[in-house]
């Protein structure tokens, strides 16, 4: 599977233009399609590899989630990123393709506040589960005050 | 853990016979600070949770607010025992996103200086590994201390080469900073041949002892699928008969150039991870000999040195570049507005990805054996925290 191939066949199979770079493609996706897109990279481009996941604040276009799974043997990378879209925090989860996810969705959780529907266990991972507010939201000052002890 | 055990935990003493028994955060096998919420059945762990985030210093926020001149030094703290590598993976990404070329003597010396601290990383991971199985391999710290001398050995010419031990901001956008000083490559050709000699031994008194096989070997497996869909990198994903390595996946600064084996097994055990190790200290040694034999004349920076924190900008765009450090693929994603600063930067620590395996091979094992497994997965917990 060479990142071309796998360019088409997310074209036809999806309607979706992905942009490619040597073995790296990156489809742009509605959320609805997160977990089908996942699915599909896994069962039929062959990426087992479950890489990370993190999201970016885009301010007041709201968050855009991104998750890259690869295929090791063919190298190659597909680099999934859906918008929330405005003041929404809602994404489904991807547990139940990749055990990998669950950390990281809780971290996602964590510092964005990201709510990932399904998601077995979703609770702050780095953070004190008392902890107030998401570190990495761009409204969140780095010098916000928090008690020391409690 | 399983949602099913989990729920065994919030119920606490609910009239089960399991025993709930919290090891660490300050734990000597910790390797840091982690806590493993084990929960066992007379001695067998039956589900763990591991909490995390003892060391959390939120470094991605930190890499939006300083600027790319001031972050590398900062990144060098996220896996601290090897800080080249760290380092390594921020300078890459910022010439990715910002396109910039980087001298072929720089590349060189960014091989050279990742290798030595591979072996280094190593070092440690080894001694402290043995010393965590202790009792079993006569003596305790035996290894423990040859492996630290080892480690000194090289900490002594990364000091020459730098000024530093541990924490040397010695890359920079655009090259290294510093070029080796006279004498220097002799003195490490004279270390990494001691080293390497050393190493026979080391493995002669390990795979000789009995008791190091028994505790090591089919002591926790991690399966192919699993490696793979856990994200786990380094040795441990070679250890799982997996042959991925992103010096070879995807080169950088110039590792087309050498030769050297990626050494893969396939037992998935504690023991394969070691073997998978030792090899690779040779391999480092064999890439760090052909760099001092091929090392190019030339400049060692493509940018001038800077005068003023805010001083490179890189253009809008984002990237993901990726290195293999000593515990796996350590990578960052950088997304550029074209400021002095990230917008965003995400930090992928191999450590984080591969010490979510434990909850996945601890249940089934010995109390004694999550120490042996723990050490054998060589997390650091600055890389896993950030």
């Amino acid at each position: 599977m060479i990142s071309s191939d796998a360019a088409t066949r997310v074209r036809e199979t999806f309607g979706l233009e992905p942009t490619r770079e040597d073995g790296l493609l990156t489809v742009v996706l509605p959320v609805e399609r997160w977990e089908e897109l996942a699915r599909f990279a896994k069962h039929e481009l062959g990426c087992l590899y479950f890489n990370w996941l993190s999201a970016v604040d885009w301010k007041g276009e709201g968050f855009e989630v991104v998750c890259r799974l690869e295929n090791l043997e063919a190298g190659l990378a597909v680099m999934m990123k859906a918008r929330l879209g405005p003041g929404q925090s809602h994404c489904p989860t991807l547990t139940g393709l990749y055990r990998g996810a669950d950390w990281m969705e809780r971290e996602c959780y964590d510092m964005f506040g990201i709510v990932f529907d399904g998601h077995p266990d979703l609770r702050r991972i780095l953070l004190p589960q008392d902890w107030e507010g998401y570190p990495l939201r761009k409204d969140y000052a780095v010098d916000t005050p928090h008690a020391p002890y409690r | 853990m399983d949602v099913e055990a989990r729920k065994i935990v919030e119920v606490g003493y609910g009239g089960n016979e399991r025993l709930l028994m919290n090891m660490g955060p300050q734990h000597p096998s910790a390797h840091g600070v982690f806590r493993a919420i084990l929960q066992l059945e007379g001695e067998t762990v039956a589900a763990v949770d591991a909490v995390i985030g003892y060391l959390h210093r939120c470094h991605e926020k930190l890499g939006e607010t300083l600027t790319y001149v001031q972050y590398p030094s900062i990144a060098s703290k996220t896996d601290y025992v090897a800080a080249m590598t760290s380092e390594l993976t921020y300078v890459a990404a910022v010439e990715k996103v910002g396109k910039v070329e980087v001298p072929k003597r720089a590349q060189y010396l960014r091989v050279l200086v990742a290798e030595l601290q591979r072996v280094a990383s190593h070092c440690l991971w080894l001694g402290t590994w043995c010393l965590d199985m202790g009792g079993a391999l006569g003596g305790g710290a035996t290894v423990f201390l040859y492996a630290m001398r080892e480690r000194e050995m090289i900490l002594d010419l990364f000091e020459a080469l730098t000024g530093a031990r541990l924490l040397y901001g010695f890359h920079q956008v655009g090259g290294v900073r510093y070029d080796l000083p006279a004498g220097w490559a002799e003195t490490c050709r004279q270390t990494i041949d001691f080293v390497a000699k050393r190493l026979d031994e080391y493995q002669a008194m390990l795979e000789g002892n009995a008791f190091f096989l028994v505790r090591t070997q089919g002591v926790g497996v991690i399966s192919r699928e699993l490696a793979q869909e856990l994200g786990v990198s380094g040795p441990l994903i070679r250890g799982s008969g997996v042959n991925y390595d992103v010096r070879r996946a995807e080169p950088y600064s110039s590792y087309q150039d050498f030769e050297f084996r990626i050494p893969v097994e396939a037992a998935g055990d504690c023991y394969a991870r070691y073997r998978v190790r030792m090899q690779e200290f040779r391999e480092s040694i064999k890439i760090v000999r052909q760099v001092l034999d091929g090392l190019p004349e030339g400049p060692i920076s493509s940018r001038p040195g800077v005068k003023s924190v805010g001083q490179v900008r890189v253009p809008k765009g984002e990237g993901y570049a990726r290195v293999e450090g000593a515990r796996g693929e350590v990578g960052c994603y950088l997304i550029s507005d074209g400021s002095p600063k990230p917008y965003r930067m995400k930090w992928r620590g191999a450590s984080f990805s591969n010490l979510a395996a434990l909850p996945h091979i601890l249940p089934g094992h010995k109390v004694a054996d999550v120490v042996a497994i723990m050490g054998s997965v060589d997390p650091v917990f600055g890389e896993v925290d950030r």
